[in-house]
């Protein structure tokens, strides 16, 4: 097919993915009369978003005293000082309204007495700027992230958004400016190619947890948007933060909500003491996740593993009374019971630390819009482009996400940035021309992979595979110059390996062979800028633990990471650290 | 491990077929997703969806061994073999054990399912206590794998006229839902002999249903919703 005969379709706005990100911009766009098309390779509520548990925050104060600064605070020490206090502060402020709004849309929250939402405590939360435990998170049993993704798909229906589903997008276009239009795709049932021309561009496509062998995330986590972000120039920021969540299924990686602990489980060693006391003596079990991810594995490597092997830890939740499981987390107890045979009311869980979340993304700025540096400035708006949720790095979590700030992250956000673009379309009414040679580099990149003169090259499995090895054994929890060093020759060769890759269907009926070629190529390039950030950082930083450099250092390290794929190169550009209205968090030594 | 599966891409081939495998490595802790997963390593062209893994996205819905459910729950171990594998019933394949659901997502649409209140809204909650707020656990958890309709025989011989198990488990979620103030006009709707009558209450869909749920109730309770509207 020539380029020219590519069937185009015209929308005001495009969202790539429908996780929560993308349907609350989606919504927001709607009600605003935009036209608005949401191309997504799944159908909407199998997006990720649906497997979030535990909650969402939010200073309600429903339960215990709270209010949107200690929140504030909590996210800045969470974050290890690499946060953006801007954005956080802008988060935390607009929690509450996000959580009515779902509350509005029909999310079912679970109710106390009063008949207002249940709030659970959840990690890494304080009173009163790190005082007692606070109680800050919104909690539909622990199914939270199912109710608002299937409540926002629902208003979604009522508001008539148009959907793509189960089209996959290819790469984005752009004209000779540098302004971004819209994007390649094709529809993954029948095959056929289109050009959606929008005036803004919005990437929700989640995080890229299939860098990683075990792994809380879905199968479809292959961070696509964050590839075609670096593919179109725009750097990637902060990317050697990545999270182990404490307690995954030892061996499967089944996420089991941090909500458990927050209910009151703790983890136990072979010896049956309650560890987290000696790591975190004021917070115990509920420090931050960076914090009891890498106590759980001290305690594995030093010989205090449970099981024959001695290779994970036990989270007890059978000392709870059976009400309280049942009505707070039936979720993850029939989880346990489906996988492991194991009731939680009766026998205590398996767990180990297991890769859940990526910190790092898309760089924007509060209102969701792409920012690159352009000369002296490191902040400038690309036109047209937005990013919102784990695809995007605003950044909210700087080093070390808390629980239950994903969820508010991308409805915060994703509303933020459909407020931009509706702004954004009142200024620019009329669709730019497109930039051809856009088009042709895009249907060059998925006709690559039409080729059957390659019948012999490697199969994608294989590199997958050992993609998802070489990030475990050089990525992981802790870190050293040896093993990073390593990573980046590893990692560089398998993308070497990859561009020599072949795949023998050649049908253009629902070809999950072709797509899975297409998703490990974005895979790679985000892994080279997971692994090339996380070398050059010496310093220990949230999630980011060097061994060789145990140690924080203000100093030198306070700046976030950009990597580009150009020449695989780094820059840096400083910390936002002054807030919207009060005054900054300065650094301190961070104490659970 | 022996597995049948239904295999058609109508591309290349003029009718559907089963095509048998057989897969060595199959310990007994693997869940069928995990076998399919094994077989496309050897096989890229075999087609079916998966995401989650773990039963919360609904994406692989089949039918196995002639009963429908979710490739990703199902432990190996029990499986007769040869485990036979075909697309959920009576909706059109778009390939091997991919279908269209396009039909299953019209009815979902139909019962419009989205809280709807007439209310001027409060600056904060809708207030539900939590006895309310009980009624719609059963209801909400749907995955929309689409296992229930499917294997519905109503649903097998009305797809056009009669809503299905999922989308009526819906409407009942929304009817349930004490902040909801449309109940009146959602009855209404489904008060036809075909959208919601056609239920014969043969139940496969509570059998069928991976996450436990019982829409037969649900329509149940709809239709003594309705009986007492009209009283």
């Amino acid at each position: 097919m020539n380029i020219e005969d590519i069937p185009r379709r015209r929308f005001d706005a495009l969202i790539i993915g429908a996780g929560g990100g993308g349907l609350r911009a989606a919504l927001q766009l709607a009600e605003a009369d935009a036209s608005v098309a949401v191309v997504s390779k799944v159908f909407p509520t199998r997006s990720h978003t649906v497997a979030a548990q535990g909650g969402m925050n939010a200073a309600l104060a429903n339960v215990l005293p709270d209010n949107w600064h200690w929140h504030m605070f909590d996210t800045v020490k969470g974050s290890d000082y690499l946060g953006d206090q801007d954005a956080i502060e802008y988060m935390c402020r607009a929690a509450p309204k996000a959580v009515y709004e779902m509350e509005h849309f029909g999310v079912p929250f679970s109710r106390l007495d009063n008949g207002k939402i249940y709030q659970r405590p959840f990690g890494g939360q304080s009173q009163n700027f790190g005082g007692e435990q606070a109680a800050r998170t919104c909690a539909a049993a622990d199914r939270t992230g199912h109710a608002i993704l299937h409540s926002l798909y629902q208003q979604n229906i009522r508001a008539k958004t148009h959907f793509f589903d189960e089209y996959f997008a290819v790469d984005l276009l752009k004209d000779e400016q540098g302004n971004v239009l819209g994007a390649y795709v094709f529809d993954i049932h029948s095959g056929e190619e289109i050009i959606i021309e929008a005036k803004t561009t919005l990437i929700a496509t989640g995080g890229a947890g299939q860098l990683f062998r075990t792994t809380t995330n879905a199968l479809i986590n292959t961070g696509d948007g964050m590839g075609m972000a670096l593919r179109a120039g725009v750097p990637l920021q902060d990317m050697e933060f990545f999270q182990f969540h404490p307690t995954g299924i030892a061996g499967r990686g089944m996420l089991i909500t941090e909500g458990a602990r927050g209910e009151g489980g703790y983890l136990v060693n072979a010896q049956g003491e309650r560890f987290m006391e000696r790591y975190a003596p004021t917070a115990k079990d509920l420090a931050s996740r960076d914090v009891v991810s890498r106590s759980i594995y001290t305690e594995v490597k030093e010989g205090r593993g449970c099981g024959p092997d001695k290779d994970h830890v036990m989270l007890k939740l059978d000392h709870l009374p059976e009400d309280v499981l049942q009505s707070r987390l039936p979720g993850i107890r029939q989880t346990c019971i489906t996988f492991l045979g194991i009731d939680p009311a009766d026998k205590p869980i398996p767990v180990y630390p297991t890769a859940h979340y990526t910190m790092g993304g898309i760089p924007t700025n509060r209102q969701g819009q792409v920012v690159v540096p352009v000369k002296d400035t490191p902040e400038e708006p690309v036109t047209g482009l937005y990013a919102a949720g784990e695809c995007a790095c605003v950044s909210v979590h700087g080093a070390n996400r808390l629980g239950g700030n994903s969820l508010l992250d991308i409805l915060v956000f994703g509303r933020s940035a459909a407020n931009h673009i509706i702004q954004y379309l009142k200024e620019n009414r009329f669709h730019k021309a497109l930039d051809e040679n856009t088009i042709q580099k895009a249907y060059d990149r998925l006709h690559r992979w039409d080729d059957t003169s390659n019948s012999n090259g490697e199969s994608v499995d294989d590199i997958r595979r050992d993609l998802q090895k070489v990030m475990e054994d050089n990525c992981g929890v802790f870190r050293t110059q040896d093993v990073l060093d390593n990573g980046m020759e590893e990692v560089s060769k398998l993308a070497q390996r990859l561009k020599n890759a072949s795949i023998t269907d050649q049908s253009e009926l629902f070809n999950t062979a072709r797509i899975e070629a297409l998703e490990l190529e974005n895979l790679m390039d985000v892994a080279l800028a997971t692994v090339y950030s996380a070398a050059a950082r010496t310093e220990s930083r949230g999630a980011h633990s060097r061994i060789d450099y145990a140690e924080r250092d203000d100093k030198s390290w306070m700046k976030h990471t950009l990597y580009s794929s150009e020449d695989r190169k780094l820059d840096y550009k400083p910390v936002r650290t002054k807030p919207m209205s009060v005054v900054s968090f300065p650094p301190k030594p961070r104490v659970y | 491990m022996r597995l049948r599966i239904y295999r058609y891409n109508p591309e290349t081939d003029k009718k559907p077929y089963m095509q048998d495998y057989q897969l060595d490595n199959v310990s007994s802790d693997m869940m069928l997703l995990d076998v399919l997963l094994l077989l496309k390593e050897q096989d890229s062209s075999l087609g079916f969806r998966r995401s989650c893994r773990e039963g919360v996205c609904g994406s692989d819905g089949m039918n196995i061994n002639g009963t429908n459910g979710l490739a990703c729950i199902t432990p190996v171990t029990g499986l007769k073999e040869p485990v036979e594998l075909r697309p959920m019933p009576r909706l059109p394949v778009i390939r091997d054990l991919i279908v269209d659901m396009d039909q299953f997502y019209k009815q979902y649409r139909d019962v419009k399912p989205f809280l709807d209140v007439k209310d001027p809204l409060p600056e904060v909650e809708l207030k539900q206590t939590p006895e309310e707020r009980d009624k719609l656990d059963g209801l909400y958890e749907c995955i929309l794998c689409g296992c229930c309709t499917t294997s519905c025989p109503s649903f097998w011989w009305n797809p056009d006229k009669f809503l299905g198990p999922a989308a009526l488990l819906q409407a009942a979620r929304f009817i349930g839902d004490s902040r909801d103030q449309a109940t009146e006009e959602r009855l209404q709707a489904l008060d036809d002999p075909f959208k919601l009558f056609r239920c014969h209450t043969i139940m496969n869909c509570v059998q069928v249903c991976p996450k436990g749920l019982n829409p037969t109730k649900a329509i149940g309770d709809i239709k003594k919703a309705m009986v007492k509207k009209s009283m």
